[in-house]
């Protein structure tokens, strides 16, 4: 038979027939065709230098501020080093680029923006904390003008308030049952009843057109006409009350300290415990990770998730009972106010020292931190605002107003340099000028959501309804490579290790009468009994020496040596030397 | 005092007439978008759950044939049509986006072994158990009854495949021997043996187009190079080889459906063990087809079910059954990439989608990208356990359930009986023979 070399036969394969070739030698050819890329590298073509630009008027793409890279970034990416082969390393590499393309774009995207944020600014001379609301209206435009207003409503106060996501509806509740819905912007009622019973707390859930209100024995919740929809009996003197607009939760707080988060699109339970801290008067949510931090009479901050009994974190926070908390919604600050007329500023990522101390005159009974990191406080009749006071030590109000009856609660508007002030007689809307962050993105809250884009934006949110056991201290854990912590580990084996014997089910056989008898039966059990633990045993030693063995048997190479049988022609051996 | 408040224009935010698309702007601060890693993560389930409520990968059927049917053809320039061959000689050519039946005939005696088309699609030529190989005109005859070949070609010898050069007017058939014809000829112009087994499938290389390979009943593969005047060389595998397909892509690769429920892969520089073993048929795999693009292919068994499988990978990315559905006896991809065709046992040839949970027709540039954009969160989520689970989970009938059980307890208990083996011998006399060598014997040259 003629034989003729073809493109496919290899030089080697035709010289001598290869047996059991070791898999290096068959790469061997691969070498070769990459050494000979590598000569024939010079012989390629040169990339061209780049020519400078001749025209410096227009020197190319604009560069991007560091600043809102940093802004922008996703952190670093993961270190390529640990990456073995060169697939796996290019492929990162691609997506790392993908990555800084996003960010670039997105850092790029910012001059679009096209509001800017408000701004008050006192002449020399004066400071900004003596301006009066009416000197503010004065000299803003009129439709900002508008948005101060107060409603005086005596009869059925102290009240609550809460805006929706987008800013654009607001709902007060009065303690004696007064509970209104409203478009505060065109101030456009949507609905006003009297409950007949006390009211805790009121809260807009997932969209404009419903809202749960904390009533005396039960949780109730009414569409944006006023009409009851359903009555939460698993809600029971509820206290307090926040919405997880990503969760889809309503999480509450009652009186005997049982937390519970409710799935409003299913309308169940998702869990309901108590947190053992009696009765729960604050509690606020972290926007950052939807967990629950409940402040409480001894100084404590804790957090609590859905997925686990005990607090995810506990923070010291002041030596006398918390009377106020906040968490800015960023998720970076948390702000604070004891009875001991302390308002401390904390890193809520960090859980160490707090980042500002500040000394008030009486002891705060409200916070709430606003989009721009400005906060508010109220102090029985008086709110106070203050401006850069988180990182920076803030050593003057930014606004002060005084109310003629205390102040019951208050709430940034969301988009908007509005505060929400709840009293006892009322509510009254004031203007915090730099407060509110000034572009909203329409896919996430949209202050002029029509009906159809309302719809259509519930759809897919409750589509991406994230469920309630990803809440965590870190939101972005679910994106990171799950490695088993030390403590899991040991756990895991902690639990091969310690198993109680098994229980032993004994079913006596039906005997004939006169042949079994109950002593009989009882000694056959415990025999039983011995034997499975007895074997219980047994294999729980070998599985203990196998673990012990997996663990001793990783780097010690001197114990193998130890093992070894001496010969008496050892000693002539190169002496090893001793490892410290 | 210098005082400025938020005030936005509502003009700016709303649209001006209804017939206007909403305004929508954007802030791409991270802050304003929390948990951003959990709501893609949900996407991503969503999108994979999404993938699985739409894989209908059932289009339709053509039924026709008084017979199983034995062979099928692609036209080369066309995509509607189709050519299939039958158990009781009947040709049939088909309308497939209409699945009708355009023409009809006998063309043999017994059963029809082979079609091709010619490379620009002007006639085919069927082969026959009455060892005659003829030729037809693509364009039909005005009426059935003057259905008359061109040409017709009797064998010396039986003639159990055809397959066609890619450009030149040249085919082969096989058979007892291997033969190379010329269209105008009547007399092969070359013949091939290697041994007295008789050969049942042969097939050109598309690309290093003087190249074929064909398979023999003694459990080997031969290769030919019809410039030269004997084989060049077979490797032998442990079980019958029945069908062999060159990667249309690839020079060098050809995949062949094996006797022993596996398909493997070859590198024609290295035959010495299979480059692929693709494994998950329950058994004997009848036939194969690559995909246009070379980066697939689909095989359709005697265990009653089709798969497709990614060149590149051990496993099956897809199986495609029905209920009716009998033993595959050949199976097609068309050349849009975007169809399979299965002629089975049951006188019924089947379309299938290629990707089950594809839309078909055309794509709204919205719904482009949203597809996209879930592919993309499908591969970035796919190795979570919850998304993973979802996208691998098929049902598949109880006989394949069963097999598939049964197969895995053998396994088990051979890899079992063999590190038995190997702790009670001596070292190194019972070694690790890995699996792509197992399943060949020898290669001969």
């Amino acid at each position: 038979m003629t034989k003729t070399v073809r493109y496919f036969t290899v030089p080697s394969e035709q010289q001598e027939p290869i047996k059991d070739v070791p898999p290096k030698t068959v790469r061997k050819p691969r070498k070769n065709i990459h050494k000979h890329k590598n000569k024939v590298k010079p012989n390629r073509k040169v990339p061209l230098k780049r020519i400078p630009n001749p025209n410096p008027k227009f020197p190319g793409r604009a560069p991007i501020p560091e600043e809102l890279l940093e802004k922008h970034s996703r952190g670093e990416g993961i270190d390529k080093s640990g990456i073995r082969t060169r697939i796996h390393k290019k492929k990162q590499f691609d997506r790392d680029l993908s990555y800084e393309f996003a960010q670039k774009q997105a850092a790029r995207v910012e001059i679009l923006l096209t509001e800017e944020s408000g701004i008050l600014e006192a002449d020399p001379g004066e400071t900004t904390t003596q301006f009066r609301q009416n000197e503010i209206i004065k000299n803003v435009d009129i439709t900002a003008a508008t948005k101060h207003f107060e409603l005086v409503l005596r009869d059925f106060g102290p009240y609550r308030l809460d805006y929706t996501r987008n800013g654009r509806h607001l709902a007060l509740g009065g303690k004696l049952g007064h509970v209104a819905a409203f478009d505060w912007v065109t101030k456009k009622l949507h609905f006003e009843i009297n409950v007949m019973e006390s009211v805790h707390d009121i809260c807009w859930l997932h969209v404009e057109t419903m809202l749960a209100v904390a009533q005396k024995d039960w949780v109730y919740i009414y569409d944006n006409q006023g009409i009851e929809l359903h009555c939460l009996k698993s809600l029971d003197k509820v206290t307090q009350m926040q919405f997880l607009p990503y969760h889809f939760l309503l999480a509450t707080a009652n009186d005997v300290g049982y937390l519970s988060w409710l799935d409003v699109s299913i309308g169940e339970i998702v869990v309901q415990y108590n947190a053992k801290l009696g009765r729960i008067n604050m509690m606020t949510q972290n926007p950052y990770n939807a967990v629950l931090c409940v402040g409480s009479s001894n100084g404590v901050v804790s957090m609590w998730a859905p997925n686990t009994r005990d607090p995810l974190a506990k923070m010291l926070c002041h030596k006398s009972a918390i009377s106020a908390l906040h968490i800015d919604p960023k998720g970076l600050y948390m702000a604070t106010a004891g009875n001991d007329r302390k308002l401390k500023i904390w890193d809520i990522r960090s859980l160490t020292e707090p980042l500002q101390i500040y000394r008030l005159q009486s002891s705060a009974n409200n916070v709430a931190l606003s989009q721009k990191q400005m906060l508010a406080i109220s102090m029985g009749n008086v709110v106070e605002v203050y401006r850069d006071c988180c990182t920076t030590t803030a050593n003057r109000a930014y606004l002060r107003h005084r109310f003629n009856n205390s102040v019951a609660n208050l709430n940034f508007c969301p988009y908007e340099d509005v505060l929400g002030v709840g009293s006892d007689k009322g509510f009254t809307s004031l203007l915090v000028p730099g407060a509110g962050e000034a572009n909203f993105d329409a896919f996430e809250a949209n202050p002029y959501q029509t009906k159809s884009q309302r719809k259509e934006s519930e759809v897919k949110s409750l589509l991406e309804k994230i469920p309630s056991d990803l809440i965590s201290l870190d939101p972005t854990k679910i994106s990171e490579v799950d490695v088993p912590s030390l403590r899991e580990k040991v756990e895991a084996t902690k639990k091969l290790l310690f198993v109680k014997p098994p229980k032993i089910n004994y079913d006596p056989r039906k005997k004939a009468k006169g042949k079994g008898g109950s002593v009989k039966i009882a000694r056959n059990k415990k025999i039983l009994q011995q034997q499975a633990k007895k074997e219980h045993i047994k294999t729980a030693k070998a599985l203990k020496s196998h673990l012990l063995n997996q663990r001793k048997g990783n780097g010690t190479q001197t114990n193998k040596q130890k093992s070894k049988p001496k010969n008496v022609l050892d000693r002539f051996l190169p002496k090893q030397k001793s490892e410290k | 005092m210098k005082v400025k408040v938020l005030s936005r224009n509502p003009d700016e935010y709303l649209r001006e007439t209804k017939r206007d698309l909403h305004k929508t702007p954007r802030n791409y601060d991270p802050n304003l978008h929390p948990f951003e890693s959990a709501r893609e993560y949900v996407r991503a389930l969503n999108a994979v759950k999404l993938e699985r409520v739409f894989a209908k990968p059932f289009v339709g059927n053509l039924d026709g044939h008084r017979d199983d049917i034995s062979c099928l053809s692609k036209h080369p320039k066309h995509l509607s049509v189709l050519l299939s061959g039958s158990y009781d000689g009947e040709i049939r050519v088909w309308d497939v986006p209409q699945k009708l039946c355009l023409r009809s005939f006998i063309a043999h005696e017994g059963i029809v072994r082979g079609i091709t088309y010619e490379p620009n699609g002007k006639c085919f030529f069927t082969l026959g158990d009455d060892k005659t190989i003829k030729t037809w005109n693509t364009a039909a005859p005005n009426t059935p009854e003057e259905e008359e070949p061109i040409n017709t070609i009797l064998s010396k010898t039986v003639v159990t495949g055809i397959s066609h050069h890619r450009s030149k007017p040249v085919f082969a058939t096989c058979g007892e021997i291997c033969q190379i014809w010329e269209e105008s000829r009547s007399e092969p112009i070359h013949t091939y043996k290697w041994g007295v087994d008789s050969l049942h499938d042969i097939s050109f290389n598309p690309i290093e187009t003087n190249l074929l390979a064909t398979c023999a009943s003694n459990r080997s593969i031969i290769l030919y190079d019809t410039r030269d005047s004997g084989p060049l060389r077979k490797v032998v595998m442990k079980l019958r080889p029945n069908r062999l397909v060159w990667n249309p892509m690839e020079a060098f690769i050809f995949t062949c459906a094996n006797e022993d429920y596996n398909l493997y892969s070859f590198d024609t520089r290295y035959l010495k063990k299979p480059v692929n073993v693709h494994v998950d048929h329950v058994s004997a795999v009848i036939d194969l087809d690559y995909s246009p693009t070379g980066k697939e292919f689909v095989s359709g068994s005697y265990d009653k079910s089709i798969r497709i499988f990614e060149t590149g990978k051990g496993h099956s990315r897809e199986i495609y059954h029905t209920k009716r559905m009998q033993r595959l006896t050949c199976v097609l991809w068309s050349l849009d990439n975007k169809y399979i065709l299965s002629g089975s046992d049951e006188m019924n040839i089947r379309i299938w989608k290629a990707r089950a949970s594809e839309k078909l027709g055309t794509l709204k540039p919205r719904e482009r990208t949203a597809l996209q954009y879930s592919e993309v969160l499908k591969e970035k989520y796919a190795t979570h356990p919850q998304v993973r689970r979802i996208a691998r989970h098929r049902q598949v009938p109880k006989h394949i359930y069963n097999a598939q059980n049964e197969l895995r307890t053998i396994k088990q208990k051979i890899k079992r009986k063999e590190a038995n083996r190997r702790v009670h011998s001596k070292k190194g006399a019972v070694p690790f023979v890995p699996e792509r060598a197992k399943h060949v014997v020898k290669e001969d040259i």
